[in-house]
């Protein structure tokens, strides 16, 4: 039977507890709204639109170890920017991954000076700004390099001058795309292989060698294929000619300054990630492993790295992230990144808000796709709990 | 019920008492070295290797600082690195800024210190006089405390060309350090206003600064001094933003998620970098025709506050994530309203476990200042520019010289306020309980 003071004991309406989550939910949003509105209204009442069209309009300048010419569009400009940023990033991040893991492990060392060497360089280097490092490098090079006539060889792997930097590289020649399609068939192969001793092993339990096989097949495929295709890869060395340096992989100081700087700055706080990972894997797991029998490097490589692993996959992650974001720093040392490549644009006279929106969005669309795929890989990392 | 402290918190939960340390063997000199440097010949080997290379690199850098590097214009130029272009006859009112700002903050950071001493410690009063350690032993652990700090400010007063400035410095110091001994006798109910007291200094100092005849208003700002001030300012104006977002990510209320979600994701995505050029830009449509456009700082600070927010509200949903929600429950079980149990129950806790990421967040602000340079300011990266274009340093390559000492500063800032972090995490034991 209803209660027939149900309708009377409703609050009324300014008390209602739904009808005030409404409300409020509502007037947010409008203030939003309002808020963007108003703004886009005030850029139009002060002919500033929002147009896109500068896209197509030549960008009237070139970038440098690029194909970008003056004539090409903006459009073109801002993608060979963007090209350059993912390129920094790539390369920085797989830089510092190795720099700072090796840190974090000269940070735990048994000695003394390794340790305190490696904490030394840590203190330094996380306590400054990023931009500070990158621009030290630049001015540092710009101060000691020697000019392109003079320019230092390494054994003709590395060639060093204040104009431009060489570095041996490999360089397809011929049938390099063949090579490089049954080198990929070959790994994906070895991960099939590998799949199929693990589980023989899982079933006999007997050693199936599994790391034995693939990597065996990878070689076989690779010296194999490397004779079969008639050398289809050759070393390019980097060699001064001119005022240039041809051959090799050339990179402009602008380039190298912004990668050494993020790769010094990030490694230290990766550094710092790995060394607070391995100590954060409980001192029983190591004891237990001992305890039946393990010996100290197979203590850290099955029992301790794991588990130290999954621990520092999400920092080291955002540090990614971060070192991504922080490319947008090379516009300090003209390094013709996304960010850079924008301020000649708007420099060029073409209009700055779009310019600016266009470089945030294909930041955003970057960090957002990096996050997804890190997403991802730590939710399969992640540890089954019991 | 008592007052709450927001920092102290409503938290009786006595502090676990840190774990006695393993005793310690002491070493002769000649076992100390067998067992760090060469206990194996791997060990002997990697120390002979990393030796030399430190070597190497400390006799290099040691070489450059006392002989080879000119450290004449960093000298000539000290007050543009500190001040920028400050007007030399209105120089007194940061002076008197400076002293307003380290009695308050000295205060406030006394009483809370009181406050957060660990119950085995003695806890939540003052140490008796009996205990008290003797003043030389507190000036030596306070030096050890904050050698960087220390190191810059003789690094810098060493570069003073006349008395003043070393003095004021010298008194600026004691009168923080008195202020702090004040700060521990304020009585516990009146501990939460020290930090209004803050407020109200620096809002005197930025007064004194750019009030009167003769005032310098901030865009004539620069040095170290425009590194601070935008610091702090991003700090105070981004925080009451981002714990709304914190909040808002929180709610139950769909709307408000979404529009808190999409702001922070979407601003913790970008680079600040791409934000300063956009503030430079957009800031002054925010604003109708009449009004005279802001001037570039308040662009950047806006643009850095809201960067900002949208990591200080990660930090902050951090922290109300660790709050049990039996406190939630045990808070509405005895009555208290949603926004009291948000206000006396869930902050002070949320707040106080979140001080250290905050202090981790202010020193990664004051690193992002250096931005400032990018969008022309006269800031600290700029200067160390400048000062090599001069007629008497031009073309000599001196611009390593003054970014190292640029760098010192940054690193004295930030080294000193992570040592301080990591010190309060171990006190409050954040991440053990």
């Amino acid at each position: 039977m209803p209660d027939p003071t149900a309708t009377r004991s409703r609050p009324p309406l300014w008390r209602d507890a739904r009808a005030l989550r409404v409300a409020f939910q509502v007037a947010v949003l409008a203030a939003v709204v309002g808020l963007v509105s108003y703004l886009f209204d005030n850029l139009r009442a002060n002919d500033v639109e929002l147009d896109f069209g500068f896209l197509d309009q030549q960008s009237g300048f070139p970038i440098a170890y690029t194909d970008h010419g003056p004539s090409d569009t903006v459009r073109d400009a801002v993608l060979t920017g963007l090209r350059n940023t993912l390129t920094v990033a790539v390369l920085g991040i797989v830089l510092t991954l190795i720099l700072g893991t090796l840190l974090g492990i000269a940070r735990l060392s048994d000695n003394w000076l390794v340790r305190r060497a490696a904490g030394a360089y840590v203190e330094i280097f996380r306590n400054v700004p990023p931009l500070l490092v990158i621009i030290f490098v630049n001015s540092l090079a710009l101060a000691t390099l020697p000019p392109i006539e003079e320019a230092d060889e390494y054994l003709g792997l590395l060639v060093v001058s204040v104009a431009e930097i060489g570095v041996v590289a490999p360089r397809a020649d011929g049938n390099g795309w063949a090579y490089a399609a049954l080198l990929l068939a070959a790994v994906a192969a070895a991960v099939v292989l590998g799949r199929w001793r693990a589980r023989i092993e899982e079933r006999t339990g007997a050693p199936a060698r599994r790391w034995l096989w693939s990597g065996g097949l990878i070689v076989v495929a690779a010296v194999g294929g490397y004779a079969a295709l008639s050398a289809p890869v050759v070393l390019s060395r980097p060699e001064v000619e001119g005022l240039s340096i041809t051959g090799g992989a050339r990179m402009g100081l602008p380039f190298v300054a912004t990668l050494v700087g993020l790769v010094l700055y990030t490694s230290s706080h990766v550094c710092e990630i790995v060394r607070g990972s391995i100590m954060a894997v409980p001192r029983g797991q190591t004891e237990a492993a001992g305890a039946i029998g393990l010996s100290s490097g197979q203590r850290l490589r099955h029992v301790v790295l794991p588990q130290a692993f999954r621990i520092a996959t999400p920092p080291i992650i955002n540090q990614c992230l971060n070192l991504t974001k922080n490319t947008s720093l090379g516009v300090a040392v003209a390094f013709a990144e996304l960010m850079g490549v924008t301020n000649t644009v708007i420099g060029n006279g073409h209009p700055a808000i779009p310019a600016i929106l266009v470089a945030m969005g294909l930041y955003l669309v970057v960090s957002l796709v990096v996050s997804l795929v890190a997403n991802v890989v730590n939710h399969r990392l992640r540890l089954v709990e019991r | 019920m008592t007052a709450i402290d927001p920092l102290s918190g409503a938290l009786a939960e006595p502090l676990a008492p840190p774990e006695p340390e393993p005793p310690v063997r002491d070493l002769t000199p000649r076992q100390w070295v067998r067992a760090n440097l060469f206990s194996s010949p791997w060990n002997a080997a990697l120390t002979v290797v990393s030796g030399l290379l430190v070597a190497w690199v400390v006799y290099r850098l040691a070489r450059w600082v006392f002989v080879t590097a000119d450290w004449e214009v960093v000298r000539v130029n000290l007050r543009l690195f500190m001040v920028g272009r400050f007007p030399d006859d209105q120089l007194w009112r940061l002076w008197v800024a400076g002293y307003i700002v380290a009695v308050t903050v000295g205060v406030a950071l006394g009483a809370t210190s009181v406050a957060m001493r660990p119950v085995a410690d003695g806890g939540d009063t003052r140490a008796p006089a009996g205990d008290r350690r003797s003043l030389g032993r507190r000036v030596v652990g306070a030096l050890h405390r904050f050698w960087p700090a220390v190191l810059a400010v003789v690094v810098i007063l060493g570069f003073c060309q006349t008395w003043p400035p070393v003095v004021g410095t010298i008194g600026l110091v004691v009168a923080g350090v008195a202020a702090g001994m004040l700060g521990t006798r304020v009585p516990r109910r009146l501990r939460p206003w020290t930090w209004a007291l803050v407020a109200a200094g620096l809002i005197a100092a930025l007064q004194v600064t750019i009030a009167g005849e003769g005032g310098v208003g901030w865009d004539e700002w620069g040095g170290l001094h425009l590194a601070v001030a935008a610091t702090v300012a991003g700090i105070a104006l981004a925080f009451p933003l981002g714990l709304l977002l914190a909040l808002g990510r929180r709610s139950s209320l769909p709307a408000i998620r979404l529009v808190s979600v999409g702001y922070i994701e979407a601003f913790r995505a970008v680079p600040l970098v791409t934000l300063l050029f956009l503030g430079g830009f957009m800031v002054g449509f925010l604003f109708p025709n009449t009004v005279e456009p802001p001037s570039f700082l308040v662009r950047a600070v806006i643009a850095i506050t809201v960067f900002e927010a949208a990591y200080i509200a990660e930090i902050v949903r951090g922290g109300l994530q660790a709050v049990p929600h039996g406190q939630v429950e045990a808070a509405q079980a005895v009555g208290l309203s949603p926004v009291k149990v948000m206000r006396l129950v869930v902050l002070p806790q949320a707040l106080r476990a979140v001080i250290p990421a905050m202090v981790g967040q202010f020193i990664s602000l004051f690193k992002d200042t250096s931005l400032l340079t990018i969008i022309g300011f006269f800031e600290l990266l700029e200067v160390a520019n400048i000062v090599t274009q001069q007629p008497a340093f031009q073309g000599q390559g001196l611009r390593p010289v003054t970014l190292t000492f640029v760098g010192l500063i940054y690193w004295a800032g930030c080294s000193t306020m992570s040592r301080e972090s990591q010190r309060l995490e171990r006190r409050l034991g954040v991440g053990e309980r």
